[in-house]
């Protein structure tokens, strides 16, 4: 079975975010960049599928060279080959579900893996659209998989509940948490990655489909009513909540 | 524009009904649309009190049988044929689905997430949470037809000052051979009880409840308040609580009216899930927990003294109305 693995370079959450100078993305000054938390269910998930059906585990991320990082940790935690779709420029989601399209298309594998979301700018579009342009059915949101021949049967979370959903290879899985417990590579294997080779390739063509107008920080404009535990104050806090907030 | 609206046990889920009344304020004169799969006269008769033209009523499958694929081919050829440049879903489970498919078949520009739509259909400009709420961002499309989807609960439904008689016209598909996923067994966890992604109100307990037979404290303020009980990723790793009540960067994104956090500190990877929250409260015996800095009422206690008395209080206030 042949599993390609997308994951993405994403500022670490307790990062504090500024604006850059062009008013539409931050500034990467300060900034630790991580892989994905999500996208390590991702990796974890193919290595799993190799194990149990043989074949190759492929890493792709579509990022700029410093990408190159996240694509050593997966190969330390197991992945065969990575490669880096060099694209400093990330334009929008259908430039990158483009780029991952292509390779797709070229190399053929039999199922994708992605993370549920990409935790920076939260849009859980990829999966779907990658899965759309190459015409394969695809299942979000996964927390169970198992592969038997060609059938595919996955749990997925839904609001309020799951479903249990069957389809084909090849197709398109996106990781959920509890879908398993990623490993941590071992010190050697990390030394190892550092000299395994990272393949790179262009962006595809695709034009971007939307444009940035501006990036602001939110004004926090919380009222920041802290009372103590008296009997009056939390009567005071249901007044509030009742008369003022209107919550109540 | 055409909205994808979901059917509920008593008419239409709110999040629909919210897709209506975002419509309304960028429709600038052309028609408001919806499109369901399998809904009763009934269930619909709610849409026009909010203002719905027109609504397409799929039969001859159920999304379960359909698959996302189908239901972004059935909503994407309608689109087609109305020439709509405006598609709107709920960022909800299955508007993330079906979302960026219909985008992709209708080579649409996709601006999913968003809490805030400007302009006017075929100019809509959009305003999303990124960096986990940390900044905002505005997108404008540069394709003909946009997608969108927008984060529950964050546009109120109201109904309109002017309500219509929605115009309901079926439209039969057939699924032939093409079904690439088939949904087999459907369950619906914790039976009775909100989600908390769905709620409009949350109630959240954290570490601070010290053990899983504590937390009815938080299910009674819950319950007294209507809510859905929420929970920090320390108590779900302990095994306290389920992962689908988990708030946070690893877990759901919530937006209600009213957020209550218990015993929970306020790291980022929490704020992350709720901090785009109308009303935000907290409850911790620290007064310097981050919580209190986004909080908009706080009290500084013992949750084991002050929850049980706010229940009472609250149960008190409610039954009075
Ligand atoms: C990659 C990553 C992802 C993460 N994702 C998430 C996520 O999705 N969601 C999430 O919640 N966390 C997440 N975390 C974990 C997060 O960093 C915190 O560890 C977690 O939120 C802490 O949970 P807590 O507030 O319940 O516990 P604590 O931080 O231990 O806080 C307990 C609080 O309770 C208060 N307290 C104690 N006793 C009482 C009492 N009797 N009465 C009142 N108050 C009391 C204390 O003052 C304290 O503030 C993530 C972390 C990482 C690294
Ligand atoms: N630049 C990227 N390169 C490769 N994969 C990506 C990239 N961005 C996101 N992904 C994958 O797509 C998933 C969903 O991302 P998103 O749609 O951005 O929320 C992530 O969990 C990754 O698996």
């Amino acid at each position: 079975m042949n599993i390609l693995v997308c994951i993405s370079l994403v500022p670490d959450t307790t990062s504090k975010i500024v604006v850059g100078a062009d008013g539409k993305t931050i500034n990467p000054q300060g900034v630790k960049f991580i892989l994905n938390p999500y996208d390590e269910f991702a990796i974890e998930e193919g290595l799993q599928l190799k194990q149990k059906h043989g074949g190759t585990v492929t890493t792709v991320t579509v990022g700029p060279p410093t990408a190159k990082e996240i694509l050593q940790r997966a190969l330390a935690m197991g992945s065969d080959n990575a490669v880096l779709v060099n694209d400093s420029n990330c334009a929008d989601s259908f430039a990158v579900a483009s780029s991952i399209a292509d390779l797709a298309k070229e190399t053929s594998p039999d199922v994708i893996i992605f993370g549920r979301q990409s935790i920076d700018y939260d849009s859980l579009v990829l999966p779907g659209m990658v899965a759309e342009i190459l015409g394969w059915p695809s299942v979000t949101m996964v927390s169970a998989l198992t592969i038997e021949g060609t059938t595919v049967t996955a749990e997925r979370d839904i609001d309020g509940g799951k479903e249990s959903v069957t389809t084909t290879l090849p197709c398109v899985i996106s990781a959920q948490k509890g879908l398993n417990e990623p490993r941590y590579p071992k010190l050697p294997d990390i030394m190892k990655a550092k000299s395994k080779p990272v393949a790179e390739r262009t962006p595809s063509a695709a034009a971007a489909r939307t444009a940035v107008v501006g990036m602001t920080l939110p004004d926090s404009k919380r009222l920041n009513k802290i009372l103590g535990d008296s009997e009056a104050d939390i009567n005071e806090l249901v007044r509030l909540l009742h008369e003022e907030a209107k919550v109540v | 524009m055409l909205l994808y609206l979901e059917p509920s046990s008593n008419g239409l889920k709110r999040s629909s009904l919210e897709l209506i009344t975002a419509a309304r304020a960028v429709a600038g004169g052309s028609t408001i649309t919806g499109l369901v799969i399998g809904a009763t006269e009934e269930q619909l008769a709610v849409a026009g009190e909010y203002g719905l033209q027109e609504c397409i009523v799929i039969t001859g499958t159920t999304p379960q049988q359909a698959g996302n694929s189908n239901v972004a081919k059935i909503i994407a050829d309608t689109a087609t044929e109305l020439g709509t440049k405006t598609v709107l879903f709920a960022a909800n489970s299955t508007g993330k689905d079906v979302a960026p498919r219909t985008a992709v078949r209708l080579q649409a520009a996709i601006i999913p997430d968003c809490v805030e739509l400007h302009g006017t259909t075929g100019a809509i400009e959009a305003v999303r949470p990124v960096f986990a709420g940390k900044a905002f961002q505005r997108l404008s499309s540069t394709t003909p037809t946009t997608v969108f989807t927008l984060r529950p609960n964050v546009f109120t439904a109201k109904k309109s000052d002017a309500p219509v008689q929605t115009a309901v016209r079926s439209k039969t598909v057939t699924i032939g051979a093409d079904v690439r996923t088939t949904v087999v067994t459907n369950t619906t966890l914790n039976q009775g009880s909100l989600d908390v992604a769905e709620a409009d109100i949350v109630v959240s307990g954290g570490r601070g409840l010290k053990a899983p037979e504590h937390f009815n404290l938080v299910e009674d303020l819950a319950n007294a308040l209507g809510g859905a009980v929420g929970a920090s990723r320390a108590v779900v790793d302990a095994g306290w609580r389920p992962h689908r009540e988990q708030v946070g960067q690893t877990g759901k994104t919530v937006s209600p009216t009213m957020y209550v956090a218990c015993g929970i500190s306020g790291a980022v990877q929490h704020l992350a899930g709720m901090s785009s929250s109308k009303i935000i409260v907290a409850i911790n015996k620290d007064k310097d927990a981050p919580i209190f800095k986004v909080a908009d009422y706080g009290i500084v206690g013992d949750v084991f003294d002050v929850l049980p008395k706010l229940t009472a209080k609250i149960s008190a206030l409610t039954s009075h109305n």
